[in-house]
């Protein structure tokens, strides 16, 4: 048995065989010549023969999609054979260039050309470099990218996945997820946990696993195991039986003595809403506005948006739904509003922030969210993301005064605002921690980077110690203004029992988490917790902060948490 | 050369879906079709079978469109494209 550790970031016990995801297509030599004794009529029958290949392929899936999804897959298939990208492909290899190399070039500057128009083109501009490395990889006979198709469930393996390979990954089809790069915060975590699959990344070596080969994945613990034994299997049993049980939440988040603390949902639409509503959320702890706005390239109406909100709002009459304001920047660019030539867009103009370079979008979408809120039952809280001043706070809530807007608060990502949480919890109404973004900024680590990934988890103590901070800063200001918490280190069961140790009010998390999270914190009481937040404290790394409190929460390994 | 102009009834104009419906249209055709903005020379129209042709024409709602085809069925052919774009294909 071989043995693959890596970073658990879903949870979950499984057997299956591995799937690896194709290789990225890598770019054809410049200037790379037909070879000797092919002529330009041959290479150009190659061409369109391979053209016409990845359009059938690309049709015939398109017949099994439905929706947006089809459309995308029928316009990508008519691009296979297009005209203008084969035309200008032809006439270079007649030049004498090889055909992948010809190919290449001939999508290059359709796809600039697209860019360079802008809007809905621009968006258009990356499905042609997707078809060109199709043609390029029929041409080379090698598995064209993306997440390979088979008819039975797999255990996906990749480097690591692009958000636009998660939009395509089918739940039915895929057991669980292990990369060998990417951190506990990058996009394959997050989607992994919407889907409630298990996934390990950062799982070094992976990538050279056979196609076939049986693995068992633990992604609690982090670990991929090659050609398992029984005992394995009996866990990964076990697990089966147990995650029925992991799938129901009572609706009411509390540790063992009773101490309440509200667990709610990370939402980004209306049917995220109506789906965490069923699973039992109490509310929503973050709804992600920016859904609304993305693949736009103007700023959606006063009320086309208020719509939207409604449409959350609706899910949870007379319940909290904390909206977050538009997080644009950084890994999720908006034409309107953003400048994606930032040499450092982490820490550009991000979040609150582009309010300093675009006003007006931000006073419209609070218009929005009043307008909404008048017309539902929901109890409205809203929040600047990326708020790092008093002063921010201040002219935030002043803005939400003048929108109509009642309880305004602030996210605490970047550590100046948990450094200064009681003055700026003196501006606002409450405060809520994006843990991805604050551990990403207290430990200067990028979220989407495997090498990093060490760094960036939320149980390094010092971002443990931020939210600390933050919670007692909320306390000295006197008024006991409520702290959440509305990242992804909520949605994990031991640390959100340091959390609430810490004193944080609410956990707010993907839906899928709300059953495990609720059996893990009514094992303990709050003293428990309590004691459970200070060993984390104490601890001189993050590893044994992790381990070190799992040690003391036996529940997690029984439940395979 | 035959020709025929159509007015562009599509809400998002020669783009996304409706642009894939005209450009498959187009090449079912069985003879070459060109497409231009009104009032564009002939010899700078476009394959109308190619999607990515028709993106960069940037036809939206409301502009008129010059097709041309020459061969056996040029007519027909015409006849029914003008039809298909002058058909709003965002509502099906």
């Amino acid at each position: 048995m071989q043995n693959f550790p890596g970073v658990g970031v879903s949870p979950g016990r499984i057997i299956g065989t591995v799937r690896q995801m194709p290789k990225p297509i890598s770019e054809p030599p410049a200037g790379e010549q037909l070879s000797a004794g092919t002529s330009a009529e041959d290479a150009t029958a190659a061409l369109k023969a391979a053209s016409q290949a990845v359009h059938d392929e690309l049709k015939a899936r398109a017949a099994h999609a439905t929706g947006d999804g089809k459309a995308v897959l029928e316009a990508t298939a008519l691009m296979a054979k297009d005209t203008m990208l084969i035309k200008g492909a032809a006439k270079l290899v007649a030049r004498g260039l090889s055909t992948e190399r010809a190919i290449w070039e001939s999508g290059s500057s359709v796809s600039e050309m697209l860019h360079n128009l802008g809007g809905y083109m621009a968006e258009r501009a990356t499905d042609v470099l997707d078809v060109r490395a199709r043609i390029v990889a029929a041409l080379r006979g090698v598995p064209a990218p993306g997440i390979p198709t088979s008819s039975t469930p797999f255990v996906l393996v990749a480097e690591d996945l692009a958000p636009a390979d998660t939009a395509t990954l089918d739940p039915n089809k895929v057991l669980a997820l292990v990369t060998a790069g990417g951190g506990p915060q990058s996009h394959t975590a997050i989607i992994a946990r919407s889907l409630g699959l298990p996934a390990v990344v950062a799982a070094v070596g992976v990538d050279d696993l056979a196609d076939g080969t049986e693995v068992y994945v633990d992604g609690a613990a982090g670990n991929i195991t090659a050609e398992p034994d029984d005992s394995l299997r009996a866990a990964a049993d076990a697990w089966a039986a147990t995650a029925s049980l992991l799938a129901e939440f009572s609706g009411t988040g509390t540790t063992a003595d009773g101490h309440l603390v509200p667990l709610l949902a990370n939402v980004g639409g209306g049917k995220d809403a109506e789906a965490a509503a069923k699973l039992g959320a109490q509310g929503v702890g973050l709804f992600r506005t920016e859904f609304c706005f993305l693949e736009r390239d103007s700023e959606p109406s006063v009320e086309e948006q208020a719509a939207a909100y409604k449409s959350v709002f609706d899910a949870f009459p007379g319940k909290k739904v904390v909206l977050r304001t538009l997080d644009a920047g950084a890994d999720k660019p908006l034409p309107f509003l953003t400048d994606s030539t930032e040499p450092n867009p982490a820490l550009g103009v991000r979040g609150y922030r582009t309010d300093f370079t675009t006003p007006g979008v931000l006073d419209r979408q609070l218009e929005a969210i009043a307008l909404a809120e008048q017309q539902s039952e929901a109890d409205v809280w809203v929040m600047a993301p990326m708020i790092s001043t008093a002063e921010e706070a201040a002219r935030f809530a002043s803005m939400c005064a003048d929108a109509g807007i009642k309880t305004p608060g602030v996210m605490v990502e970047v550590p100046s605002a948990a450094l200064t949480a009681e003055a700026i919890l003196r501006e606002v109404g409450f405060a809520s921690l994006g843990t991805n973004d604050l551990t990403q900024y207290a430990m200067a680590a990028d979220r989407q980077l495997g090498p990093l990934a060490n760094l960036n988890t939320p149980w390094q103590p010092a971002v443990l110690r931020l939210v600390g901070l933050t919670v007692e800063g909320s306390r000295a200001e006197g008024h006991n203004k409520p702290v959440g918490v509305c990242g992804e280190a909520a949605a994990d069961p031991a640390l959100a029992v340091v959390l609430t140790g810490l004193g944080v009010t609410t956990l707010s998390m993907t839906a899928r988490s709300l059953a495990a999270v609720a059996a893990v914190l009514k094992t303990v009481t709050l003293a428990e917790a309590q004691q459970l937040a200070k060993l984390a404290l104490s601890a001189p790394s993050a590893t044994e902060a992790r381990a070190w409190v799992r040690e003391k929460l036996p529940v997690l390994e029984e439940l395979g948490l | 050369m035959p020709e025929r102009i159509a007015t562009i009834a599509s809400r998002s104009g020669l783009h996304a879906r409706p642009a894939a419906l005209f450009a498959e249209a187009a090449g079912d055709v069985g003879v070459e079709v060109t497409i231009a903005m009104q009032g564009e020379p002939a010899d700078e129209a476009l394959d109308a079978s190619s999607i990515l042709s028709l993106m960069t024409l940037g036809a939206a709602k409301g502009d008129v469109v010059v097709l041309r085809a020459e061969g056996d069925g040029a007519d027909a052919a015409l006849d029914s494209l003008v039809k298909l774009l002058e058909t709003d294909l965002d509502a099906e």
